[in-house]
């Protein structure tokens, strides 16, 4: 059971009669100390790292603050700014472009090679690997490096392309028009984990299924749409709901990939990355709160719609 | 007639489901072709997806010219210069950050294994109050983004005198707040039976007992898993470390490589690749030896 299911399957057990509740509150206090001896370490990180700088952050996200002197009640100031700060809509656009083109794309790829993949055969375990080391390697700096390399004026890409006789003068990273897709390209090359999910969630599909499909003649395309598919569909609402959220984050590969710039003319300046500069380029620490408290807000929404979006096409077998 | 030749070779299993069995299945022609297909298809797709890293690892042996108008992967002329420029080329020898970087990854393994596997054993067995409550709060913040409290958190490591240590880097780990481990290991520790706790505590062993005599030994697929994910991640973070380590002697091997480019040898690609591998080597070895508890950690949680 994945993290998004278990939050969506969460309730409170209520105990039916007084008896009942008095044995339960009864269990319930035997563990009682040890519990939260136990919970010490996460609950004071809860506190202290988490919800501490949380509500830190809203007080900050109503202020103007430097670091260096205290900071400023400015009311809504911060957030009456953002009607107006054309740079950070651009930034919401550019990463909404991102994360709408290459989540969909990404887990597309890796719920075909899974089912490519599928069913004891040969090589599997060799071409499991291969296609889950690049996850492994794709967020380190070392390969967005790479990627600079790759897709430079005189980079492999355009090498491989001068091979086959195309002219291959675009220097696909300093290009406004593809910068941003170089990187929703190294996004779809780290498909293997989520196929690695899709993998084991493809085997626990009973085979009886597929063969009774078949018996009543269904073909190929049938049985990944009428059983594939919908059993397989919480798994990729899951991988949907936790991509959607992380790429929403992304800022290593736009960072290297434009050297902290978000260029060529902000076309790789992701969310972080301009919240990142607002914060901690110009010290505008009250802006950056209120940046990030407007991205809570814009995840939550999004996972909010995927969570209603889900009762239409995600089927839960039990 | 295709179908009557291939009943006779059926299993008598697959003669009662009524479907070829894998023998059957290669001797059918179109059967076949499929596979062949498919299996030409897949070496395509893997050597697409591993030949840049294959590339960048040949060209780190090159002279820069040369990885420049080379796209192929041939060995000759081979030099090593790239590697001796390379781990010389910023402030400080690599080897400096190499270290810093272990110390990092060291520190966030025994934490998240520490504090990690206590939360879970709290959640997984033992019952108290608001329990259900702070267990949706736990799944929570796994999906909260950082962002949301990043400055307040670095104001506070700021207030404290630690920004340029790696404590802003450690300290959370051992506060578990890599949630996604913690529900990695509920998850785990659900599926062992619980008479086996039942016994250590009729023998009298208390929680404490119970956890680190039972437990630990018999999570440790889960241990390794966290270790494992825990290494590779935060070898590679970058996001974090860029914010607290401003002074090149406590730079991590990401924030190194990343300097590459704003150093004099910001156009030395023999250097930097030389570099890359060497920094991948570390991930690339952890894949090879864990990929086991990888694939099963991400499969029995969903993954990330």
């Amino acid at each position: 059971m994945s993290v998004v299911s278990e939050l969506s399957h969460i309730h409170v057990e209520k105990p039916k009669s007084a008896e009942d509740r008095r044995a339960r509150r009864k269990a319930a206090g035997r563990d009682n100390k040890a519990g939260y001896l136990f919970l010490a370490p996460w609950l004071i990180g809860l506190f202290l790292i988490t919800i501490g700088p949380l509500i830190a952050s809203l007080y900050l996200s109503f202020t103007e603050y430097s670091l260096i002197e205290a900071p400023i009640w400015t009311g809504l100031d911060n957030y009456v700014r953002m009607i107006d700060d054309a740079r950070l809509h651009n930034a919401l656009q550019v990463t909404f472009t991102y994360v709408v083109v290459s989540v969909p794309l990404q887990l597309g790829v890796a719920l075909a090679i899974a089912i490519l993949l599928d069913k004891g055969m040969r090589g599997l375990a060799f071409y499991r690997s291969v296609f889950y080391l690049p996850s492994m390697l794709g967020a380190s700096v070392a390969i967005a490096l790479l990627w600079r390399q790759i897709f430079g004026t005189d980079g492999l890409v355009n090498q491989i392309l001068r091979l086959f006789g195309f002219e291959a003068t675009t220097g696909w990273i300093s290009d406004p028009r593809y910068a941003l897709w170089t990187i929703v390209l190294l996004h779809v090359w780290t498909f293997g984990s989520p196929m690695v999910i899709f993998l084991a969630g493809l085997r626990q599909i009973p085979s009886m299924y597929h063969e009774a499909a078949s018996m009543d003649g269904a073909g190929r395309w049938h049985r990944f749409r009428h059983i594939t598919l919908p059993l397989l569909s919480p798994i990729i609402f899951f991988n949907l709901v936790l991509q959607v959220i992380n790429a929403f984050q992304s800022f290593t590969q736009a960072f290297v990939v434009s050297n902290g710039t978000g260029g060529p003319s902000d076309s790789t300046m992701f969310y972080s990355l301009y919240l990142y500069q607002r914060g901690f380029g110009e010290f505008e620490m009250g802006y950056a709160a209120a940046m990030a408290w407007l991205l809570v807000v814009i995840v939550g929404a999004l996972t909010a719609i995927n969570f209603w979006a889900s009762k239409y096409w995600v089927f839960y077998d039990d | 007639m295709t179908d009557l030749s291939a009943r006779t070779e059926l299993s008598p299993e697959a003669a009662i489901t009524g479907t070829a069995g894998p023998a059957a299945r290669n001797r059918r022609p179109g059967k076949l072709g499929r596979s062949l297909l498919k299996h030409l298809l897949l070496i395509a797709a893997s050597l697409v997806m591993i030949y840049p890293v294959l590339w960048m690892l040949v060209s780190s042996f090159r002279p820069t010219d040369v990885i420049f108008r080379t796209p192929g992967l041939w060995v000759n002329d081979l030099i090593i210069e790239n590697y001796t420029e390379g781990w010389n080329a910023l402030s400080d020898p690599f080897t400096t950050y190499l270290i810093n970087s272990a110390i990092v990854v060291i520190g966030a393994i025994a934490g998240n294994l520490l504090s990690c596997s206590l939360a879970a054993y709290a959640f997984a067995r033992l019952q108290f109050r608001f329990k259900a409550v702070w267990f949706s709060i736990m799944l929570v913040t796994i999906m909260l983004p950082i962002h949301v409290v990043l400055v307040p958190q670095y104001i506070l490591f700021n207030y404290l005198g630690w920004v340029n240590t790696f404590i802003p880097l450690i300290l959370p780990k051992f506060l578990a707040t890599d949630a996604f481990f913690v529900f990695l290991m509920v998850q785990f520790i659900r599926g062992i039976p619980r008479e086996l706790d039942e016994a250590a505590r009729i023998d009298g062993c208390g929680h404490w007992q119970i956890f680190y005599r039972i437990m630990v030994p018999l999570m440790t697929p889960a241990l390794a898993t966290t270790a494992i994910f825990t290494f590779i991640w935060v070898w590679s973070e970058f996001f974090t470390s860029l914010i607290y380590l401003t002074d090149p002697t406590k730079y991590t091997v990401p924030l190194a490589l990343r300097s590459f480019l704003d150093s004099t040898s910001g156009s030395n690609w023999g250097a930097m690749f030389a570099m890359s591998i060497v920094s991948l080597i570390p991930i690339f070895l952890a894949f090879l030896f864990g990929q086991r508890y990888l694939v099963k950690g991400i499969a029995t949680t969903g993954g990330k």
